[in-house]
C-alpha cells in the first residue's frame, strides 16, 4: 500500500520543492510543418467549457493555421465516445483529457495510446508522469467543499468531510456524478480509503442534489438552489468567487483528493503533427500559467506561480489515488454510488 | 402492374433500412448470449431492483400525464370550442406554442422557475410570506408530471376540440327540451360523444410521457430516480451493456403499440351518426358572468407552458446570475457572445440541425406526398398495407429506435454511426408518420372527380398531376414539410444514443450544457430554438390559411 502511495507522495514532494528548468514556448516546433498540412488537431476534453475554448483560443492565436475542434464533456462520457467510435471504427480524435487517471491505464493496456512526451515534462514531478510515456498529468485540482455565504455564516459552514453528515443539512447539498466526472471518481475512491463506503451510504441520508459535472457544485451553490457543495473541483468554485459569487471553499483539514488529469494522444490520431504541436503547446510555461491564473487550477509545471488567495498544495493535505486503482474500481465506485443515492 | 412492382421494391427497400433492420437487430441481441439464444438479459434486466424502480417511475408518470392532460386539455377545448369565452384565438395560439415547444426547454427553464431554493417563484413566494419552505419543488415526481403535461396536453386539446367541432347542438337540445338541466346534458349527451376523443387523448399523453428522454432527464436525475429512457440511456455508459438495454427497450416497444391499438379500437368505434356529420349548428354556450374567470384560468395554465418558461429563458440569456434580478450589475450581452463566438461547438450544431432539418423534410415530404397519393388513389395493390407499414415507426419511441439503429448501423455491412445519414434515418422514420397523416388528410381532401375530369379532357396522368392535383395539394404537402422540420429541429430522445463529437446537433449541445452547468448558454441556444420553431409555424400557417392544431397528428 505505501508503495502505490509513494508516486504521488513524490510528485508532491517534487512540486513543492519547484524544481527549476523545462520548456519555454515553442514556436518553432519540428511539428509545425506538418501541423499545417493537417490543418486542425480534434480535441476531446474534460477541462470545464470556457476554460478548454481558451486553451484553444491561445493555440490558435499561436498557431493560425491550425484549428482547434474543441469537444468539451465529462470524462466517462469521453470514454463512453472513444470506445463507441473505436467500435465503428471511427478515427476522429486526436489529444484526449480527462480527470480520470484509470482511463489512461486502460487505454493505454489496449494498446489505443500513441508514445509522446511533451516538450518540457522532464522537470514535472513523477506523479504528473506515466513511467511507460504516453500520458502525462495536464493540469490538477483538488475536490473541496464549497458553501453560500448568504446562508450560511463561516462559523456554522462545515469544516470537515464528516461535518457533511451532520443532518441540519438534510436536503440542502448538492453531489456531482462520478459516473460523469473523472473529478468525482477520484474524489469518492479517495474518501472510501479514508472513511470507507459507510460514509457515503450515509451521507446519501441527506438526500443530496445530484449534478453530473464537477463543476456544477459550485454553481448551485452560488446560484443558492443549494447552500453547500459535498465535493468538486476546487477551480470551479475559486472562479465563481473570483466573479463575485457568494461562494466560499473549505479545504477539509482530513485531506482533500487530489486529481491529477493525463492527457495523451490517441494510437489512430488523424492529426498526429498538430496533435503534438498541441500537446506541446498546452504544457507550456504560458498555458500552464493560465490555467493556474485565471482558471484557479494547480499544475505540474515548476516555474508556475500561484494567485495568492489560493492555498499552495504544500499547504494542503493531499489524499491521492493511483490510476491501476481507479482504473480497477471503476464499476464499483460508479455502482455503489447510484446504489446509495438512487441515480 | 410494373408500377407496383417499382413501389413495392423501393417500399420494402425504405422500410428494411429504417424499420426492420434496426428492430431486428434489437430484438436479436436482446436473446442472443454467447452460446445462442438466452433470456438471461431480460433476466438481468427485470431482476435489478434499480431497473425495476426506473419501470415502476414511468409507469407512475406517464399515467399521470394522461389524466393532468385530461384535466388541462378537454376544459380548455371546450372553452375554446363551446364557449363566449374572450381571446378564444388567443388561447388556441397559446396551446399550438405549448405543442411545438421542445420539452426539455421547458423543463430547463423550470429548473430555474421553481428549484426549491432558488428557483424564482420559490423566492418570491418566501419573500412574501415569510415561509421557510418551498412553494414548489420540481425535482420530485409530482414537478416532472406537471412539466411534461403542460407541453403534453394539447394532444388531449386536439383530439377533443376537433370532435367538439363536428357534434351539432341538436342532441343536447333535444336534451334540454326534454327536461334535463346543464350538468345533465353534459353529462348524459356531450360526454359519451367525447369519450372515445378523451381516452384517445389521454392514450397520446400517456405515449408522449413514456417515450419522453429530456425532462426525466433534467428533472428525476437530480432527485435521483430515473425512469426506463434515462436508465436505457444510461446502460451506454462504458463499459456499455447494449444487450439489457436492448432487454429492456423491447417491453416499452410493447407497450407502446398495445396502447395505440387500444386508441384505433376506441376511435374505430365511434359509431354516433351524430359526430362527423356536416349538418347541424354548433351554437355557443354563454358562460355569463363566468366568461372572466374562465379565461384567467386559461391564461393561468398558459403562463405555466408558455409565460414563465419564456421569460425565464430570455432572463437567464441576458443575465450573468439567473438567479439574481436582473439589475444593471447583472445584465449581459456574454451568454450570446460565449454561445456564438467562443463556444466551437455552437456553429457546427446549428448549421447539422439545419442540414438534417431540411433534408430530411424534404425528403420525408416527398416521400409521404408520393405514398399518400399512391394510397389515396389506390394505385398499387395492397396499398392498405403501404399505409399501415408508413404509419408504424408511431409505435417506436424514440429511444428504442435508437437503440435499434446503433446496433443496426454501428456494424458491416452498413456502417453510418458517426456520420450524419444515421440521425438522418432516425430523424426520417420517426417523423415519417406525422408527415403522412398530412398528407394523407391532405389527399383526402382533392376529390377524385376534378382528376377524372381532366382525363376526360384528354390529360395524362403525369400532366392531370402537375396541373390539377399539385395545386390544390401544395399547401398540404408544405405543412408536412414543416411539421417534420420542427419535429427533427427538437428531437433529443434518439440523437442523444446517436450522435458523435462531429455530428452533434443543437439538442444535444443544450443537454452537453445541462450537465456542465451552463445555464447562460442553454438560455441562449434555447431562444434560437424557440425561433426557428416559430417561423416555421408562422410558415405553415401561412400555407394552409389556418391554425396547425385543426389538423390531426
Amino acid at each position: 500500500m505505501t508503495r502505490r502511495f509513494m508516486g504521488p507522495a513524490l510528485a508532491v514532494v517534487a512540486l513543492l520543492a519547484g524544481l527549476v528548468g523545462g520548456g519555454q514556448a515553442q514556436t518553432a516546433s519540428k511539428h509545425l510543418d506538418g501541423a499545417r498540412k493537417e490543418g486542425k488537431v480534434v480535441w476531446y476534453t474534460s477541462l470545464v467549457l470556457p476554460s478548454a475554448e481558451k486553451v484553444a483560443k491561445l493555440f490558435e492565436a499561436a498557431y493560425p493555421d491550425v484549428k482547434v475542434e474543441v469537444h468539451r464533456t465529462g470524462s466517462q462520457r469521453i470514454l463512453q465516445r472513444v470506445m463507441q467510435e473505436m467500435q465503428a471504427n471511427i478515427k476522429n480524435v486526436d489529444v484526449i483529457h480527462t480527470s480520470d487517471a484509470g482511463h489512461y491505464v486502460f487505454l493505454k493496456e489496449k494498446k489505443l495510446l500513441a508514445k509522446y512526451t511533451p516538450v518540457g515534462v522532464d522537470a514535472f514531478p513523477a506523479g504528473f508522469k506515466d513511467k511507460d510515456g504516453y500520458y502525462y498529468g495536464l493540469r490538477a485540482t483538488v475536490n473541496a467543499i464549497a458553501y453560500n455565504t448568504k446562508t450560511v455564516s463561516a462559523a456554522e459552514a462545515p469544516k470537515t468531510w464528516k461535518d457533511l453528515l451532520d443532518p441540519k443539512w438534510k436536503g440542502k447539498m448538492v453531489t456531482a456524478h462520478p459516473g460523469y466526472s473523472g473529478v468525482i471518481a477520484t474524489h469518492v475512491l479517495a474518501l472510501v480509503h479514508l472513511h470507507g463506503w459507510d460514509y457515503f451510504k450515509a451521507l446519501a441520508q441527506n438526500k443530496l442534489m445530484i449534478v453530473q459535472s464537477a463543476n456544477d457544485p459550485a454553481t448551485v451553490v452560488s446560484s443558492g438552489e443549494r447552500v453547500v457543495a459535498v465535493n468538486g473541483g476546487d477551480y470551479s468554485a475559486y472562479q465563481l468567487k473570483k466573479k463575485g459569487n457568494p461562494v466560499e471553499i473549505i479545504y477539509p483539514k482530513e485531506g482533500v483528493p487530489l486529481v491529477v488529469s493525463p492527457t495523451a494522444i490517441t494510437a489512430w490520431a488523424p492529426h498526429p503533427n498538430a496533435a503534438r504541436l498541441f500537446t506541446d503547446f498546452t504544457f507550456t510555461r504560458e498555458v500552464q500559467q493560465v490555467m493556474a491564473d485565471s482558471e484557479g487550477l494547480y499544475t505540474g509545471h515548476p516555474d508556475v506561480t500561484y494567485p495568492a488567495d489560493k492555498p499552495k498544495l504544500n499547504e494542503l493535505k493531499l489524499l491521492t489515488v493511483t490510476p491501476e486503482e481507479l482504473e480497477k474500481r471503476n464499476e464499483e465506485i460508479k455502482k455503489r454510488f447510484v446504489e446509495f443515492f438512487g441515480a | 402492374m410494373d408500377r407496383s412492382i417499382a413501389v413495392w421494391v423501393s417500399a420494402a427497400l425504405a422500410l428494411v433500412v429504417l424499420i426492420a433492420l434496426p428492430l431486428g437487430w434489437l430484438g436479436w441481441l436482446s436473446v442472443s448470449g454467447e452460446h445462442g439464444v438466452t433470456l438471461a438479459h431480460y433476466r438481468d434486466a427485470f431482476a435489478d431492483p434499480a431497473l425495476q424502480k426506473a419501470l415502476w417511475n414511468t409507469i407512475v408518470l406517464a399515467f399521470w400525464v394522461g389524466l393532468v392532460s385530461v384535466a388541462i386539455g378537454a376544459p380548455l377545448a371546450w372553452l375554446t370550442a363551446r364557449t363566449d369565452v374572450p381571446a378564444r384565438g388567443l388561447i388556441r395560439g397559446l396551446v399550438l406554442a405549448s405543442f411545438v415547444t421542445p420539452p426539455f426547454l421547458g423543463a430547463f427553464a423550470w429548473v430555474m422557475l421553481a428549484g426549491p431554493n432558488a428557483g424564482i417563484l420559490n423566492t418570491f413566494w418566501r419573500s412574501l410570506t415569510g415561509a421557510d419552505t418551498p412553494l414548489l419543488n420540481i425535482f420530485t415526481m409530482p414537478g416532472l408530471i406537471f412539466v411534461v403535461a403542460i407541453y403534453t396536453f394539447p394532444y388531449v386539446y386536439i383530439m377533443v376540440a376537433n370532435t367538439l367541432a363536428l357534434i351539432a347542438s341538436d342532441l343536447e337540445e333535444a336534451a334540454a327540451i326534454l327536461g334535463a338541466g346543464r350538468l345533465t346534458v353534459a353529462r348524459t349527451v356531450t360526454l359519451p360523444m367525447v369519450l372515445p376523443a378523451l381516452a384517445s387523448g389521454f392514450i397520446l399523453a400517456v405515449l408522449q410521457a413514456l417515450a419522453l428522454f429530456g425532462s426525466p432527464a433534467i428533472l428525476a436525475l437530480p432527485a435521483g430516480f430515473h425512469t426506463v429512457t434515462t436508465q436505457i440511456w444510461s446502460l451506454f455508459q462504458f463499459p456499455p451493456k447494449i444487450e439489457q438495454a436492448a432487454a429492456f427497450s423491447v417491453p416499452l416497444l410493447l407497450a407502446t403499440a398495445l396502447l395505440l391499438d387500444v386508441q384505433k379500437r376506441l376511435l374505430g368505434r365511434r359509431g354516433y351518426a351524430a359526430v362527423g356529420a356536416k349538418g347541424g349548428q354548433r351554437r355557443t354556450i354563454a358562460l355569463g358572468p363566468w366568461r372572466w374567470p374562465a379565461l384567467a384560468a386559461c391564461l393561468v395554465v398558459m403562463s405555466g407552458a408558455i409565460f414563465l418558461p419564456y421569460a425565464m429563458l430570455a432572463k437567464g440569456a441576458f443575465s450573468r446570475a439567473w438567479a439574481q434580478p436582473l439589475s444593471r450589475d447583472n445584465f449581459t450581452l456574454g451568454n450570446f457572445a460565449f454561445t456564438f463566438f467562443e463556444y466551437g461547438s455552437t456553429r457546427a450544431a446549428i448549421v447539422n440541425t439545419l442540414e438534417l432539418a431540411v433534408l430530411t423534410a424534404c425528403i420525408g415530404a416527398a416521400m409521404v406526398a408520393l405514398l399518400s397519393y399512391v394510397t389515396n388513389r389506390r394505385l398499387v395493390v395492397g396499398h392498405q398495407l403501404v399505409a399501415f407499414l408508413v404509419l408504424a415507426p408511431v409505435v417506436v419511441p424514440g429511444v428504442v429506435l435508437a437503440v435499434g439503429l446503433f446496433i443496426a448501423y454501428t456494424r458491416p455491412p452498413f456502417v453510418l454511426y458517426g456520420t450524419l445519414w444515421i440521425l438522418f434515418l432516425a430523424y426520417l422514420t420517426k417523423e415519417m408518420p406525422v408527415g403522412y397523416a398530412q398528407a394523407d388528410a391532405t389527399f383526402r381532401a382533392i376529390p377524385a372527380d376534378l382528376e377524372d375530369a381532366g382525363r376526360v379532357l384528354g390529360a395524362g396522368r403525369l400532366r392531370i398531376l402537375r396541373d390539377v392535383t399539385a395545386p390544390l395539394a401544395k399547401s398540404g404537402i408544405i405543412a408536412a414539410w414543416c411539421f417534420i422540420f420542427i419535429g427533427v429541429i427538437r428531437e433529443l430522445s434518439a440523437s442523444i444514443l446517436l450522435f458523435t463529437p462531429s455530428t452533434k446537433v443543437m439538442s444535444v449541445v443544450i443537454f452537453d450544457l445541462k450537465e456542465e452547468g451552463q445555464f447562460g448558454a442553454i438560455s441562449v441556444l434555447g431562444l434560437v430554438m424557440l425561433a426557428l420553431t416559430f417561423a416555421t409555424v408562422a410558415l405553415v400557417q401561412a400555407a394552409l390559411g389556418r391554425d396547425v392544431l385543426g389538423a390531426r397528428r
